[in-house]
């Protein structure tokens, strides 16, 4: 497949339409039907999610929020095939494959709401935390490959980054060892366009990311990420290549982030309304939905009630969450060290007599 | 005179200098075409073409990287970093290049460049957006380091910046961008760098501050009053070089001093302001030096973060305990 659509070639590896039909059926994906509605049911639910936690910042229940609005296809199809051993590195745009590797939403919400409790993903195994930094979480994506070839595992680390961050050090110098080393690491480009305000065209002199993997010595695929079976392949046969010993491998998920970059970012400053609609035909849950319900997998009244039940689902954990919140001076000190130094220990005292002071003046 | 807050005040130095002089740029991530994502460089492209104000890739390394080259070929880059937190790609440039380039040549080749940068906490922002780590940079010999604390003086400053035959890291108070709005001038003058400025005079106790603490130091100085204690605040504006002699000069009349800062307090600019008082008006001292900076740690995620910031109280809070002493 790699051969097929080598990154020279400049095509965009895809599977179905805008209207869901297969237009590609060599490469349509081996995948059962209940496994293909528990991804589309996952991938409704993080839409849901995602969109009401916009509408919670905007009623100042939640701080700023990155969402990833329109990009869920490319996260979903890892997601539903991710053995568990295998190891996520997020960027920060990656919401249904957080839930999948068992994150819960409130972890979500924690973290955004201003709390590390939500950082360390209380119960997900092997996945790193968002990477506020853009990029810098790649190298890391390096060592822990090396760490299951070293330890003979037949695991696999999925590295997520945006395009922006393709321009990074960190990105090329990673692809670099992930070559040298052959180590069993899928790099995810989330190709949605835009780095804030800077479009793709600024950000890299090449037509494709894909194109950049020749360059570093491994293969690489441009896929539409907005069509959830192609990713679904793409990330099938770069999982094989680097589980069998073969080593690292790049993909572009060629997607769009509906939404805006953050809450506090307005996208009119950089972007058309028109650019927006058009993208809007090509929304992955739409795609899906259209591929299920003409197959009669799904139909529009299990649509709704799914939708309404996600919807309420994600309601009730964010109140929980709200009523949950709390935060003890402890907390900005304990997990910094193994053992808390003297010094840092005399701090907080020391802020503890401030604290007892401010009361008795009042 | 017009009023302005610091976004504007900046925005006008910027525009001022690169309507008069060609060689400088103005670029970084989201710098030309949205105007920054503070809007601290909006209009400026429209204004004065997509070659001198531009957007760059996202990479902070080449960014400085590229400023250094530019100076060096005599240009004068100002180039923005979004938040302070995301300099660290670029520390390599900074330590190895900016810093450096003028005394590895002897002079011959010199790096005139402006790195713009906001700090600091506040504004309930992600992991990596709040924190003060003006300490790197003025433990770094080569760089200047300038820190305004109203419009005024970030306008005058940047200026000065912009000028100097030395690389200037220039870190902007993101928390008061907006909060303080003042008169300014609108054509272009200069502050000197090097030089703080007493904000208000007193006779019990200095307190040095700058930055968004200057405010936090003013609102204390007010309290304390009531407490019939006479504040001196000084605004450092500079953190490198530092003007020793007005420190000093205040301790020696006060006999007591605190620093409000808000990184962290081992090895910060308090530790340095304390070393020196010793070193020049030990004689004079009264009590120990006071340091009311933010904790050894992260700053805390939003939720914790009323934890760490500097307040008021507890500013006076210290200022009585050294009182007291
Ligand atoms: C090192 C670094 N520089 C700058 C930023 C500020 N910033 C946050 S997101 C972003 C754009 C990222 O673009 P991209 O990698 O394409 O990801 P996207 O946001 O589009 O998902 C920038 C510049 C940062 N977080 N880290």
């Amino acid at each position: 497949m790699f051969d097929v659509y080598h990154p020279t070639k400049k095509e965009l590896f895809q599977i179905m339409d805008n209207e869901g039909k297969v237009i590609n059926k060599e490469w349509f994906p081996k995948i059962d039907d209940s496994t293909l509605l528990k991804a589309y049911k996952e991938l409704v639910f993080a839409r849901a999610a995602d969109l009401m936690i916009v509408s919670y910042q905007r009623q100042g229940r939640i701080y700023t929020y990155p969402p990833g609005y329109g990009q869920e296809a490319v996260s979903e199809a890892v997601a539903v095939q991710m053995k568990k051993e295998d190891w996520v590195v997020p960027a920060f745009r990656e919401l249904p494959l957080y839930l999948a590797k068992g994150a819960s939403l409130k972890d979500v919400f924690k973290f955004y709401m201003g709390d590390e409790k939500g950082a360390g993903w209380s119960n997900a195994k092997n996945m790193l935390p968002i990477s506020v930094p853009i990029a810098t979480q790649l190298p890391h994506a390096v060592g822990l490959g090396y760490s299951l070839k070293y330890n003979k595992k037949d695991n696999v680390v999925y590295a997520f980054v945006g395009d922006g961050g393709t321009s990074t050090g960190d990105f090329h110098e990673a692809m670099n060892f992930a070559a040298v080393w052959k180590v069993p690491v899928v790099f995810i480009v989330q190709n949605n366009q835009f780095a804030i305000s800077v479009p793709f065209e600024t950000q890299t002199g090449t037509d494709t990311i894909a194109i950049k993997s020749v360059a570093y010595g491994m293969p690489g695929l441009r896929v539409d990420g907005n069509d959830f079976f192609a990713m679904y392949k793409a990330i099938e046969q770069a999982s094989e290549h680097a589980r069998s010993g073969k080593g690292a491998v790049l993909i572009e998920a060629v997607t769009y982030r509906r939404g805006a970059h953050t809450t506090s970012d307005d996208p009119y400053k950089y972007r058309t309304k028109e650019e927006e609609e058009l993208w809007e035909k090509k929304d992955p849950v739409k795609r899906l939905k259209a591929y299920l319900i003409t197959n009669k997998l799904w139909t529009e009244e299990e649509d709704d009630r799914h939708i309404k039940a996600c919807k309420k689902e994600v309601d009730k954990l964010f109140i929980e969450t709200e009523q949950e919140l709390s935060y003890e001076l402890d907390e900005v000190f304990d997990h910094l060290y193994s053992e808390l130094p003297d010094d840092l220990e005399k701090q907080k005292a020391r802020y503890k007599a401030f604290l007892e002071w401010k009361a008795k003046r009042k | 005179m017009k009023i302005m807050n610091m976004v504007k005040a900046i925005n006008d130095a910027l525009d001022l200098k690169l309507k008069e002089d060609k060689s400088i740029v103005v670029y970084g991530e989201d710098v030309g075409v949205e105007g920054g994502v503070f809007r601290v460089t909006e209009g400026l492209q429209q204004k004065h073409g997509a070659d001198r104000v531009f957007d760059s890739p996202l990479a902070e390394s080449t960014i400085i990287g590229s400023a250094i080259g530019m100076a060096v070929a005599g240009m004068r880059p100002v180039v923005e970093i979004q938040f302070s937190g995301f300099a660290y790609p670029a520390f390599d440039q900074m330590v190895s290049h900016l810093a450096r380039m003028r005394n590895r040549t002897r002079g011959k080749y010199t790096t005139p460049a402006v790195v713009r940068m906001p700090y600091g906490g506040g504004i309930n922002a992600l992991e990596m957006h709040s924190e003060s780590m003006e300490a790197f940079y003025g433990h770094t010999p080569g760089l200047k380091v300038v820190i305004p604390s109203t419009p005024y003086d970030a306008k005058g400053l940047l200026v000065s910046a912009i000028e100097s035959e030395d690389p200037v890291i220039f870190m902007e108070p993101k928390r008061i961008y907006r909060a303080i709005k003042q008169e300014v001038p609108e054509e272009l003058y200069s502050i000197p760098i090097g030089k703080a400025k007493v904000v208000s005079p007193g006779t019990d106790i200095t307190v040095v501050a700058y930055g968004a603490m200057v405010r936090e130091a003013q609102k204390a100085a007010a309290l304390a009053e009531k407490e019939g204690i006479s504040v001196e605040l000084i605004d450092l504006r500079t953190i490198y070089p530092l003007d020793r002699e007005t420190i000093v000069e205040s301790v020696k009349k006060t006999g007591r001093v605190a620093v409000v800062a808000e990184g962290p307090t081992t090895f910060g600019v308090g530790a340095e302001i304390t070393a020196l008082v010793n070193e020049g008006a030990f004689l004079s001292m009264e009590a120990p030096p006071k340091r009311i900076t933010g904790f050894d740690t992260l700053v805390p995620y939003p939720q914790g973060e009323h934890f760490y910031m500097q307040s008021p109280e507890k500013i006076l809070f210290e200022i009585i305990d050294t009182m007291n002493y």
